[in-house]
């Protein structure tokens, strides 16, 4: 019987699949350097970023839909509750149909680091790393780093001024950057494969103490560019996280071939 | 029958004011043994059934402990992300506990051991923690109490010190959240309890950074910018410009003692807190443990409190400001205590008019004509009779504390608009001095004027419209209307005085 409705959706889902068929392209990023709100090492903020590939949008309801259908173990009730909280997919009608609040072009939310993972390895790919995300998320739509411009950090800090129940938008509903990205910012948070391995406290006004990397909030007191201050919010809430937690207005998308050099 | 009754009772007053006191047992300032601080918090392990606090929104306090015995209390508080209005007509996305700006009052009793939840709403965009200065401990609860949106953190803490404490959300940008308006107030009540009084309220000033001046229409973003020049937009009791006056006032009756709980949530300003008309008969410093007496202003440190007790004595409006007074009268720091009851005549014998006090605030219920008016004039359909009447509103809010309630200002000092010629004479010329200002002697009705006249730029093009053609068809002026292009056009033609908003 379940397999039996399983196969009505994937047929129903093909059927109007075709309306979206924008395919979720792999984007290749040239390497570079850059200078990271997270010092890698103390003091030294240059980061080296290699070639990669990063989906040029968030994994969408309709995407992700049809890796639950491949992969049941994922849906919605199935899924291991190691692996997920009980928010797990709740905005969609069913474990596997969408329903009138999950727009198949919308990105999908309430999903944890471990269905994300999940999501990519089933892709050949995995979770773009925060240094990766952070690069392509330093672009605006002319410049590969616009971080110094007011306008791109007011432009993100408005997105804050929001509230997170408002209405979700489609993706690619923005322009994309330089790198032919969409939606790095104003749309959802994403996940990164090290979300966790920023050590940050959750007092954020603790620092100089034994581990300085403990302190990303404190480099809000002490770091130089104001314009930091937009993405350290973005680090505040991955650290907020557990791998296991799904929010309403968290997402991903998918990366290949990662090597982050010294 | 009244009177020698009021007479004899304020002899017998002034008599007993009279008696010599006993030095050093009065006040607290002298030989008194310490509290102990927090050794002597330590009042062993919590006893009976865990008790659910009540917590009340501002101005409201919950009641006293009465409880002779440590306890354990649960706090349930949930972190909500809510637009909400500001001041007329602008909104703004405060951060909040408990869905109210300030967060909700706690009120616990020293020893108790408190269980702290912290729900952060699923609609929540943003991690939100909490650090309690009544907390002993590091990060004061922030680092155990970090959540995520849609999740919620449990951690507990002893109430070790006494006294009247700021609580905030300390997640990065730690300035951001704060001036979002994540904080509150925590009374930690000594084991005897506070003395009783008549009324208590809770009264807390924060302070606002909007990408828009001041009063701008619309939804107003957070400004980082200004928040790091520590230039408010808004400077607010109780979260936003309505929250204390007109309907909204506090209110008490003559001969009630009252207490107030203030607080200071910043994020940068520290507050000169004055209750105008009035002296505080004690004033806890600081939140602290002992009390300084017979005070007119105290100050009140961004993350830090004061308990002011005053007796009040006559019927009126008292106006509570801080008196960094640009900051009551430009930027919103106004709030009103209304006490009702019989006048004693004794004590103030003065007639009192609101308006002169309210600055360019009006009462919250008038605003409703401004509010309907401006709807109007955006479709065009606002009559003369309408803006006439909107126009009355805001001069009385704005204007008459120079010009008079009945236009006919004060003699030598503020001209008359009343059978004004040079009002009448020239109406342009009214728009560009209500814009810009007027400096410089004048003639008006053949008496000469030598003042000052602050530009009103602030205000927008149809308050002014409204406000000019109210006077020009009232206290036997008749005139045209104004309408808010005849505004627009001279506010394009002429260049404000530096400093003066757009």
């Amino acid at each position: 019987m379940r397999i039996f409705i399983g196969l009505i959706a994937v047929v129903s889902l093909s059927g109007g699949f075709s309306k979206y068929s924008i395919a979720n392209e792999y984007v290749k990023i040239p390497a570079g350097e850059f200078r990271s709100v997270i010092p890698e090492v103390d003091g030294d903020n240059l980061v080296a970023v290699a070639e990669f590939l990063v989906q040029e949008a968030p994994v969408t309801n309709a995407e992700f839909l049809r890796f639950v259908l491949h992969h049941p173990e994922w849906q919605r009730g199935r899924a291991v509750s190691l692996f997920v909280d009980d928010q797990y997919l709740s905005t969609w009608a069913s474990p596997i149909s969408l329903g009138p609040h999950s727009g198949p072009q919308q990105p999908v939310m309430q999903v944890s680091w471990f269905a994300a993972n999940a999501y990519c390895e089933w892709q050949d790919a995995r979770l773009p790393s925060w240094y990766e995300w952070e690069y392509i998320a330093a672009a605006n739509d002319s410049m590969a780093d616009a971080r110094a411009l007011p306008e791109w950090r007011q432009e993100i800090l408005s997105w804050y001024s929001q509230l997170g129940g408002d209405q979700i938008v489609d993706v690619r509903s923005s322009p994309a950057n330089y790198y032919r990205i969409f939606d790095t910012h104003g749309l959802i948070w994403e996940w990164v494969d090290d979300f966790n391995a920023f050590l940050v406290t959750g007092d954020n006004r603790e620092q100089g103490g034994a581990d300085q990397l403990q302190f990303c909030g404190a480099g809000a007191i002490t770091m130089q560019e104001k314009e930091n201050y937009a993405v350290l919010m973005r680090v505040a809430m991955l650290s907020a996280l557990e791998a296991r937690y799904t929010t309403r207005n968290l997402g991903f998308r998918c990366a290949r071939q990662n090597e982050i050099k010294q | 029958m009244r009177w020698p009754t009021t007479i004899i009772l304020a002899l017998a007053m002034m008599l007993a004011a009279c008696q010599p006191q006993p030095v050093g047992t009065a006040s607290g300032n002298t030989h008194q043994a310490d509290t102990g601080g927090s050794a002597a918090g330590d009042l062993g392990p919590p006893q009976g059934d865990p008790i659910l606090a009540v917590l009340t929104s501002a101005p409201n306090v919950p009641p006293p402990v009465d409880r002779d015995y440590p306890a354990k209390v649960i706090v349930d508080m949930e972190v909500r992300e809510l637009d909400m209005e500001i001041s007329e007509g602008v909104t703004y996305t405060f951060w909040t506990f408990g869905g109210t700006v300030p967060g909700s009052f706690i009120r616990i009793r020293q020893g108790d051991t408190v269980e702290f939840h912290l729900k952060n709403h699923p609609d929540s965009k943003m991690p939100h923690n909490i650090d309690l200065h009544a907390v002993t401990g590091p990060g004061g609860g922030a680092a155990s109490s970090f959540t995520a949106p849609g999740h919620e953190a449990v951690f507990s803490f002893k109430a070790l010190n006494q006294g009247l404490f700021v609580y905030h959300c300390a997640t990065a940008p730690v300035g951001m959240h704060v001036a979002n308006g994540m904080y509150g107030l925590i009374l930690v009540e000594p084991p005897g309890g506070l003395p009783p009084v008549n009324k208590e309220f809770y009264v807390m000033q924060g302070e606002f950074y909007t990408v828009g001046k001041y009063r701008e229409k619309g939804h107003q973003p957070f400004d980082m910018q200004k928040a790091i020049e520590e230039n408010a937009t808004y400077v607010l009791f109780n979260g936003s410009e309505g929250a204390m006056v007109g309907e909204n006032a506090i209110k008490a009756s003559v001969g009630d003692t009252v207490r107030l709980f203030v607080g200071n949530g910043g994020p940068n300003l520290v507050s000169s807190f004055h209750v105008i008309g009035e002296i505080f008969d004690k004033v806890f410093q600081e939140g602290g443990t002992r009390y300084q007496e017979n005070v007119q202003t105290t100050l009140v440190p961004a993350g830090g409190s004061a308990m002011t007790e005053f007796r009040v004595d006559v019927p009126g409006t008292f106006i509570i400001v801080d008196h960094s007074i640009f900051r009551a009268f430009n930027k919103g720091a106004l709030g009103m205590l209304k006490v009702d009851g019989d006048d004693n005549l004794l004590v103030y014998s003065g007639k009192e008019v609101d308006n002169v006090y309210l600055g360019d605030k009006v009462a919250a219920d008038e605003l409703s004509i401004v509010r309907d008016v401006t709807q109007a004039a955006l479709t065009g359909s606002a009559t003369k009779e309408q803006k006439i009447d909107a126009g009355r509103v805001l001069y009385n809010g704005t204007c008459s504390v120079c010009h008079q309630q009945d236009g006919e200002g004060l003699a030598g000092v503020f001209p008359p608009l009343a059978n004004s010629d040079y009002l009448m004479a020239d109406t342009r010329r009214a728009v560009e001095i209500v814009l810009n200002g007027l400096v410089g002697p004048v003639t008006v009705n053949g008496s000469p004027f030598n003042s000052v006249m602050p530009p009103m730029s602030q205000l927008n093009d149809d308050e002014i419209a409204n406000i000019l053609t109210f006077a020009l068809n009232s206290w036997g002026n008749q005139g045209d209307a104004i309408s808010s292009d005849d505004v627009a056009q001279v506010r394009a033609a002429t260049e404000r005085p530096k400093g003066a908003a757009d």
